[in-house]
């Protein structure tokens, strides 16, 4: 399979989770559409490492796998605050530091 | 070669349909059954590519164990269904559009790069590339300091995560009474 293929693929996920993130009013659903755009950007990665026969693309990939489980403990540590304090789990209605 | 043809549809169908999945379907609970189906399909991507590690650490902690943290929280919160709203802005209409722009602009950015090598299945690999071995190797050697800074990260967002979720008892009194 050429390299090409996969860069492709990674594009289309990656704009399948930007799409998301800028259409979900679920703050879960928006972490989980971040999920995939970082997912897609992994592809990328891991096939140009392929591509180069270098390991430190895979490197890379399993450094961005670490900061997607700290992105996701905080993230979900702050949507459990915002549901105890019983204000609405929606990101429009979350507005109050817009400018 | 037929056979990783085969497989590469495959595994890439599902990814993207997973990816679509996540995005579309209303119930949360829904989207995370979604995604793990999405970074399975991804593991066996990754395994066509000779990242055997790499495919082996996405199955088991990111499917496994992220995605365990996910279902708990959305079976907390309540997985509602996200109501329809008539109104919907400006930003449910221009958000998939810039999507469609973007990636129309990644494609032609890829498919008319002059990188020599993206039209070949890559170079010749030494063996034993991507193997927890190797990997370890280049973890604790090449790439020591990221290692150290990801570990101290990790720890960071521990305590984050449990300070942030920890009951206070004085402070949701007073939210709850204000």
């Amino acid at each position: 399979m050429d390299v090409s293929w996969f860069l492709v693929l990674s594009a289309f996920i990656f704009c399948v989770g930007t799409a998301g993130v800028l259409s979900r009013r679920n703050p879960l659903v928006v972490l989980l559409c971040l999920e995939l755009m970082l997912n897609g950007s992994n592809l990328a990665l891991v096939a140009f490492s392929r591509m180069h026969g270098d390991g430190g693309g895979q490197i890379f990939a399993l450094i961005v796998m670490v900061i997607a489980a700290c992105e996701v403990t905080v993230g979900l540590g702050i949507i459990v605050a915002i549901f105890r304090r019983r204000l609405p789990v929606d990101v429009d209605e979350l507005s109050t530091l817009r400018g | 070669m037929w056979f990783q043809q085969v497989m590469f549809f495959l595994a890439g169908a599902g990814a993207l349909g997973g990816a679509i999945g996540v995005v579309t379907l209303r119930n949360p609970f829904y989207s995370v059954l979604s995604l793990v189906a999405h970074l399975i399909f991804l593991a066996v991507l990754f395994l066509l590519l000779q990242a055997e590690f790499l495919a082996a650490a996405q199955v088991v902690v990111y499917a496994g164990a992220v995605m365990v943290l996910y279902v708990f929280v959305v079976a907390y919160v309540g997985g509602s269904d996200e109501p329809l709203r008539p109104e919907g802005g400006a930003l449910r209409v221009l958000g998939p559009l810039f999507a469609f722009v973007l990636v129309v602009e990644l494609c032609i950015a890829l498919l008319g790069s002059s990188l020599g090598l993206i039209d070949s299945p890559g170079t010749d690999v030494p063996a034993g590339f991507g193997t927890p071995a190797e990997i370890g190797s280049l973890l604790l050697r090449r790439f020591l300091v990221p290692f150290e800074a990801a570990s101290y990260l990790l720890l960071v967002a521990a305590v984050g995560a449990v300070v942030l979720a920890r009951r206070r008892r004085g402070l949701e009194e007073q939210e709850v009474g204000a």
